[in-house]
């Protein structure tokens, strides 16, 4: 899509009155697709239409006096490496040295964020041709330039490490931007060629590096202001509860108590540090409204195949049925999730004077300026948001809307105030994974095959009721496109298939966790794909590739199933046996082959290979960092992880009772094998999550006899 | 009341009205040391790992009175760009960091570690190294450890 995209999509604004001399600030990267388009995209690829395409995707390079060029991402960097691919992309078209790249994130104020989030994996892919072109578009502008001040032919010059040269002579970036307020614009040059790269497709280490290994203060909360307060607000432990009223009498007087803020809906205290806020907080006394007493039986009664809104996700042939004998039918299940990203969610917040800057860790910039501005009745354009390096992001940060909360507190006190969650509040106000339940139906034919496959799953909000999605949208399409990644039947070949998915809104938020619907139901589709190719008597490898076409992504996911299995083996050897599964998420597809053996009751995987399509990998050492990342995340996820409701709360609320993979229960090995099977990059940090859950579970079929439906999986 | 101690091999006094303050925002809001980071305060995630008088500690649910005398070591304090730790050196090798929030917190813990015990095996590393980074970077973490250890004991032959 974005390939085909040219010039006359985009207009380059020139900006010369940043008021620092030798700034060259270029360009404003405009796309506006009509939103039907937009949908059409969306409806094409699965790809969430959040981020990316469709939306004002800007972006501004300054150059420095010291001959530096600065990027101001309009994506955040919250671990997944973009900043590193961004200055990858950039030094290899604008011809500098990587280390004269530095990559920001874009504070509002600059006009340039990306009006949506950071998320979907997105942030490389769709930047990879507009990034480029403006890099290159910029390298022949200086040349321009150049050419006029050196007074020779533009075609006798040529650039690299950030200066341009010829005829004898030879000047900086820096020296020629300097002082030049009017440019001329070129046609948009044509990009070089991949192979011809310098920076993009090296294992490039990450510019980030450094201050991420000496302890830089880089994260939001690690942000100050003088004069800084801090503060606390008091949160629920019930879900669905509301405040009625609050008694705060001896919080007034407790050491270090600035101010009690009291809203219509909430109450909270600025102290002058968090450990005195915090002591205030405990003392005082909410009233909360709980309307019900919540139950997993009762979120499981209600979240359930054939419950809430239906819609056909995908349709081939004819349904099957369910009296016919010969239909085999399974259920899965999977659990509520949390992010459990180690950085709370929190803010810094200054407002005075009719206007507020705010300092967060946040993947919805955008977002959290027009909330702000909408709550305090600031105009937009007098509330900054300044991103951080986010410390996890996965989906968590996709409505901050405790900016609020925390700019409220400032506009009370006038000072600068920073609040963030506690840990039991993160665990209890988190913006959930939702559970979900699925029932798999399959047939086999004559040849062995399948003549029928159906996936009927439902599941809580992912994409439906979040901020970053228009409700128009959801309103076109029916379906929540959140939930519905990884959803579909990719076995093309099978005469009948079909995906039917069913949404219920929970009475807590769920939301974006990373790869979305991917993990739970490419768990319950490639779970019931092997049971289906053991009942077959086929090798499941074999079983999946004649049932995949060559359309589509079908050739690609052939390619890393084929790939995968040329190291699968069908057997048990030294109590250890193996488990395949394979997904597509967002076009790019990923096999995984685990060795699993189980010692005293537990599932210990030994080693993953991760076969991996990224397309091109602008930075492969960062795409194999991902895939690691993502396997063994989605192994916590499938093996350890779980929130339960229990008399109306949801447990547990710190770590180590909310089970995740540690250091003892990552595979001692992860090879990723990278394929580049196609001429962009694609998303990266969450299909390769995908098939890990489903890979475990196939493997111990194959040591115990069982099959596991349910996750987090356990050994009876 | 007043509590010194010894941070980063500098002589630090504070005065400080509640002694059973965590020492983590005494080092992160009193003394601008934000290296060492908040994640669960009550001890079960890791990212606010210090050093105390060479034993690795979880400052979140540490009172600030019991470091009176004592010598400190923050991330910020145990190497530098120039002159980085076995530790850092590894971790800059095997490009570990994602996020890296929870970084600080596994290096010092990994550091402890190999003043104890300066060859670890795979089990002892996933028996003390039980801190929690979320995006999962274990797997380059238990190589950068191992290497952390090769490149401690070129240094100091004696351990070997």
């Amino acid at each position: 899509m974005t390939e085909k995209k040219k010039v006359s999509r985009r207009k380059f604004l020139i900006r010369g009155s940043l008021g620092t001399l030798g700034v060259l600030a270029v360009g404003t990267y405009v796309f506006r697709n009509p939103i039907r388009r937009m949908g059409l995209e969306m409806a094409e690829t699965l790809i969430p239409p959040y981020s990316g395409e469709g939306t004002d995707a800007n972006l501004w390079f300054e150059i420095t006096k010291d001959n530096q060029v600065v990027l101001q991402s309009p994506k955040v960097e919250m671990g997944q490496g973009t900043f590193t691919s961004l200055a990858q992309m950039v030094a290899d078209e604008l011809d500098v040295a990587l280390d004269q790249v530095q990559v920001i994130g874009a504070a509002t104020d600059t006009g340039i964020v990306d009006g949506m989030s950071t998320g979907g994996s997105l942030s490389v892919a769709s930047l990879w041709t507009p990034l480029r072109e403006m890099a290159a578009t910029v390298r022949e502008m200086i040349k321009a330039e150049a050419a006029k001040q050196m007074g020779v032919a533009v075609g006798t010059l040529s650039t690299s490490n950030g200066s341009v040269s010829g005829g004898g002579k030879s000047m900086t970036y820096a020296e020629v931007a300097e002082g030049v307020t009017e440019w001329k614009l070129p046609k948009t040059p044509e990009l070089r060629a991949v192979k011809d790269y310098k920076f993009i497709g090296q294992p490039i280490k990450r510019i980030d590096l450094a201050p991420k290994v000496f302890g830089d203060p880089i994260f939001g909360m690690d942000a100050e202001m003088p004069r800084m307060l801090h503060a606390c607000v008091i949160r629920p432990e019930h879900v669905g509860a509301t405040f009625k009223s609050a008694e705060t009498s001896s919080a007034e007087s407790m050491p270090g108590v600035v101010k009690i803020v009291q809203k219509e809906d909430w109450v909270g205290v600025v102290a002058e540090t968090y450990a005195q806020a915090l002591a205030a907080k405990m003392t005082i006394k909410v009233d909360w409204d709980v309307p019900k007493q919540w139950t997993e039986e009762g979120i499981r009664s209600i979240l359930q195949v054939g419950k809430g809104n239906k819609m056909i996700t995908q349709k081939q042939g004819g349904a099957l049925d369910e009296a016919d004998a010969e239909v085999v039918s399974m259920e899965f299940k999977s659990p509520i999730g949390a992010h459990a990203q180690i950085e709370p969610n929190g803010a810094l917040a200054l407002v005075k004077d009719g206007s507020a800057t705010i300092v967060l860790s946040t993947q919805v910039i955008g977002v959290t300026q027009k909330q702000v501005s909408e709550a305090l009745g600031l105009p937009l354009d007098k509330v900054n948001v300044i991103p951080t390096y986010l410390g996890g992001g996965f989906g968590r940060r996709l409505n901050t809307v405790h900016a609020v909360q925390a700019a409220q507190m400032s506009q009370a006190v006038g000072k600068p105030v920073k609040y963030f969650f506690t840990r039991k509040e993160e665990f209890q106000h988190d913006t959930f994974r939702p559970p979900t339940h699925h029932i798999m139906r399959g047939k086999l034919g004559a040849d062995g095959l399948l003549e029928g496959l159906e996936h009927h799953y439902a599941s809580g909000d992912v994409a439906i009721n979040s901020v970053i999605l228009p409700p128009m949208l959801t309103t076109i399409f029916g379906t929540d496109i959140g939930a519905m990644r990884g959803g579909n039947i990719q076995y093309d070949k099978v005469p009948s298939h079909r995906a039917v998915q069913w949404h219920t809104t929970l009475p807590f938020a769920t939301s974006w966790w990373r790869s979305l619907g991917l993990l739970a139901n490419t768990f319950a589709i490639e779970s019931f794909v092997d049971e289906m190719a053991i009942k077959a008597g086929k090798n499941p490898v074999e079983f999946r590739l004649q049932q995949v076409s060559d359309k589509g992504t079908g050739k690609r996911l052939k390619a890393v199933m084929q790939k995968a299995g040329e190291t699968y083996k069908d057997e048990t050897i030294n109590g250890r046996a193996m488990g395949f599964a394979a997904s597509v998420d967002a076009g790019a597809p990923c096999a995984h082959v685990v060795e699993v053996s189980i010692e005293d009751k537990e599932i210990i995987v030994h080693k993953v290979i991760c076969v991996f399509d990224c397309g091109i990998a602008v930075n492969p050492d960062q795409v194999k960092a991902q895939c690691e990342g993502a396997i063994v995340m989605g192994m916590s996820g499938a093996m350890h992880e779980q929130m339960t409701l229990k008399d109306g709360q949801l447990y547990p609320t710190i770590y180590g009772p909310y089970n995740m993979a540690l250091m003892r229960h990552a595979p001692k090995e992860v090879e990723v094998i990278l394929i580049q099977g196609d001429d962009k990059p694609y998303p990266v940090g969450e299909p390769p999550m995908g098939p890990i859950g489903a890979a475990i579970g196939n493997a111990v079929r194959r040591l115990t006899g069982e099959r596991l439906t349910d996750l987090p999986m356990r050994l009876a | 009341m007043k509590i010194s101690f010894t941070i980063n091999g500098e002589q630090q006094s504070i005065d400080i009205e509640d002694g059973n303050t965590p020492l983590l925002w005494v080092v992160r809001d009193m003394l601008d040391l934000k290296g060492t980071k908040f994640g669960c305060g009550k001890a079960a995630c890791g990212a606010c790992t210090l050093h105390i008088d060479g034993e690795a500690v979880r400052s979140c649910s540490y009172a600030v009175k019991f470091a009176e005398g004592k010598n400190l070591t923050t991330i910020e304090g145990l190497g530098t760009r120039e002159t980085p730790h076995p530790v850092q050196q590894a971790w800059m090798e095997h490009v570990v960091p994602q996020c890296g929030y929870c970084q600080p917190g596994f290096m010092m813990a990994t550091a402890a570690l190999l003043e104890k015990n300066p060859n670890p095996t795979d089990e002892d590393i996933d028996n003390n190294i039980i801190n929690v980074c979320r995006c999962a970077t274990y797997v380059r973490m238990r190589k950068a450890i191992h290497r952390a250890a090769e490149l401690t004991q070129s240094a100091n032959p004696v351990n070997q």
